[in-house]
């Protein structure tokens, strides 16, 4: 059996504490660092109830270990501001970098739609775009497989309990990341995103509506077929990930409903947006560790 | 009610909210008009924007007739005395758009959020200030929380740097004493500066007199538009509401018949049927759901042959809150399948 590859996580809040309970499961990675900033955080805490080796003094804390402890992917779940500093130090060790903040310093991935593309690219640094991106893009790329999408849309309404303070704090930047996100990798040639917080309770599960503007009159057979096979992508590794009505087609008007249940790993179920965020950053990491395997086994 | 000599500042917002009425079609030369003649009658202040605030285009609330930009640049130069406001509802518009609005030349921004997520307003509220902009912190759908829980937040708004916050009955659903109880907290509470304002919704046929309760708590500002243009049932009719206010002898600064004859002229002209308290917009009051949803909803209801006034209950169960417009034809589908069983 091949060993694991090694990975540390950046940033002990909601998103870094899911993914590791995700990572912990995994055949192919291994989470041994988690990296905060505060000693007293319950994130890194909890990361130690783990066994994984932690520091409260951000990336360099863990650099001098970093190549000895063999870490070859760090994921960062920190904030877009300190991500270029966090990606710069660990790249110059030699170590890949999932970046889970919308710094987007490295190319876009939504897994189902251009993960092997990105890798293929060489690009030691991938940008998981934000939770409603993954949650939305891959339907926009669906439709835009079958005919040309001149405009694509996407809301993504979550509940309140399930975004932090760093989200919060820069709003404008999931909009633009979104929105340039539904153009480069879903193909629409204009994209629109808009995010809605509603503070229901209990919580509202996370709510996506896709809607794209096609050139010409739709093709419903196609592209409710194309929909329907990019929806089982998704829920291979977002199993919670469901199709409530569409596609409607209403003229050159394309629209699908979607509704992401989590797993609950470390907020509850609702927080479907926690979750596709983690699975689609954990299934990057784990194709990027097979390639690494292959490499050290050629 | 003793409103005598009290001052307080009128903005309109029949070309804004009443947006939703027109279903956004505002021609530019109908802007011009409608600014021109509220700011005659010496109308203060005049929001300027798509329905939804800056950004708003979209397949989800709709397209509107023009750009923000080009409703802004063509009002803005029109106007003599008023001042124009744009509306800004972070998620949905960006500080991209604000600082557009602002090279356009307006004079106040409104940043907009649902009365428990002020969090989200802190980047555009700071940038209104920076742009030395008259900022204010709008929470909508403030029948949701408590007088308590909202005036934590309009804290939060005005730590970040908002001049003014307004407690905002987006369903037209409070009750007078509802008013009372909220505005006269954030009155008290808040810096003194901060002044506090009022934007009501007429589903209930509440909208003046929920504006005269929002003053005598101390509310400095009031919304309303011409002709009642707005969402639902529309926005509290700023022609009554002066007038109104004439008689109690308070301080508008406003020329009633000048703006009586800006609605019966200009306004009321523009919609073939004026915005009214018809049972679809009763139930938004009634149920407490926000106003926009209302032309959504009959469309939904043409199209899916659910009727709107349930399509509105479920919303208002779901506890939805403004611009989740996406929801309205999602819950028909899903009532018209079911209908079928």
């Amino acid at each position: 059996m091949t060993d694991k590859i090694k990975v540390a996580i950046i940033g002990p809040g909601n998103i870094g504490t899911d993914l590791l309970i995700k990572a912990l499961r995994s055949e192919i990675i291994e989470p041994v660092w988690m990296v905060g900033v505060e000693e007293a955080s319950p994130g890194l805490q909890r990361a130690r109830e783990f066994g994984l080796k932690t520091t409260a003094e951000g990336v360099d804390g863990m650099l001098p270990t970093l190549v000895e402890d063999g870490v070859q992917i760090c994921f960062d779940a920190t904030s877009a501001y300190v991500h270029a500093e966090n990606s710069r130090k660990v790249s110059e060790l030699g170590a890949a970098m999932v970046d889970l903040t919308p710094a987007a310093i490295g190319p876009y991935c939504i897994p189902p739609v251009n993960l092997e593309q990105v890798l293929a690219g060489g690009a030691n640094n991938v940008n998981m775009v934000t939770c409603g991106g993954q949650a939305t893009i891959p339907i926009v790329a669906a439709v835009s497989q079958v005919q040309a999408v001149p405009y694509g849309e996407i809301i993504a309404t979550v509940a309140a309990k399930s975004i932090g303070p760093g989200t919060r704090k820069n709003i404008d930047e999931f909009t633009r990341t979104t929105a340039s996100a539904i153009e480069k990798v879903g193909g629409a040639e204009k994209g629109k995103a808009i995010i809605l917080v509603n503070p229901a309770e209990p919580p509202l599960i996370m709510r996506d509506t896709i809607h794209c503007l096609t050139a010409e009159t739709p093709d419903e057979a196609k592209i409710t077929e194309s929909v329907h096979s990019m929806v089982a992508k998704v829920q291979q590794y977002v199993p919670g990930y469901r199709l409530v009505n569409g596609p409607v087609f209403d003229g050159k008007r394309v629209s699908v409903f979607m509704e992401v249940t989590g797993l609950g790993d470390f907020l509850p179920t609702y927080a479907g947006n926690l979750d596709i965020m983690t699975s689609a950053a954990l299934q990057t990491g784990e194709t990027i560790a097979r390639k690494l395997q292959a490499t050290s086994v050629a | 009610m003793n409103l005598k000599d009290k001052k307080v500042t009128i903005h309109d917002m029949s070309l804004r909210d009443g947006m939703h009425t027109m279903q956004h079609q505002i021609s530019i030369e109908q802007m011009k008009t409608v600014a021109r003649g509220l700011d005659k009658a010496g109308v203060p202040l005049i929001e300027v924007t798509h329905g939804d605030g800056l950004g708003g285009n979209s397949v989800n609330y709709g397209f509107a007739a023009f750009s923000d930009e080009e409703y802004l640049r063509a009002v803005v130069d029109v106007v003599e005395n008023a001042k124009i406001s744009a509306l800004l509802i972070p998620g949905i518009g960006t500080v991209d758009e604000l600082k557009m609005a602002y090279d356009c030349g307006i004079g106040t921004i409104r940043v907009a959020t649902h009365c428990t997520e002020a969090d989200v307003s802190e980047q555009h509220i700071q940038y209104g200030r920076e742009l030395d902009l008259d900022t204010v912190g709008f929470l909508m759908m403030a029948h949701m929380i408590s007088a308590d829980e909202l005036l934590t937040q309009a804290k939060l708004m005005e730590s970040y740097g908002a001049q003014c916050i307004y407690c905002t009955d987006s369903a037209g659903f409070m009750l007078p004493d509802d008013v009372t109880e909220r505005i006269s907290l954030l009155r008290s509470e808040l810096n003194p500066a901060t002044e506090v304002g009022f934007h009501g919704h007429n589903n209930l046929s509440l909208g003046v007199m929920n504006s005269l309760a929002a003053m005598e708590a101390g509310a400095a500002r009031i919304d309303g538009s011409a002709a009642g243009f707005g969402a639902g049932a529309g926005n509290t009719p700023l022609e009554v509401l002066v007038a109104v206010l004439e008689r109690m002898e308070a301080n508008t600064g406003i020329n009633l018949f000048g703006l009586m004859d800006v609605a019966e002229d200009l306004v009321y002209p523009m919609a073939d049927s004026a915005a009214r308290i018809d049972r679809d917009a009763l139930t938004l009051g009634y149920a407490g759901v926000y106003s926009s949803f209302l032309l959504f909803a009959k469309r939904a209801e043409k199209r899916y042959g659910v009727s709107a006034r349930d399509i509105l209950v479920e919303l208002g169960k779901r506890r939805t809150v403004g611009g989740q417009e996406d929801m309205i034809e999602d819950i028909a589908l899903t009532m018209s399948k079911e209908g079928q069983l």
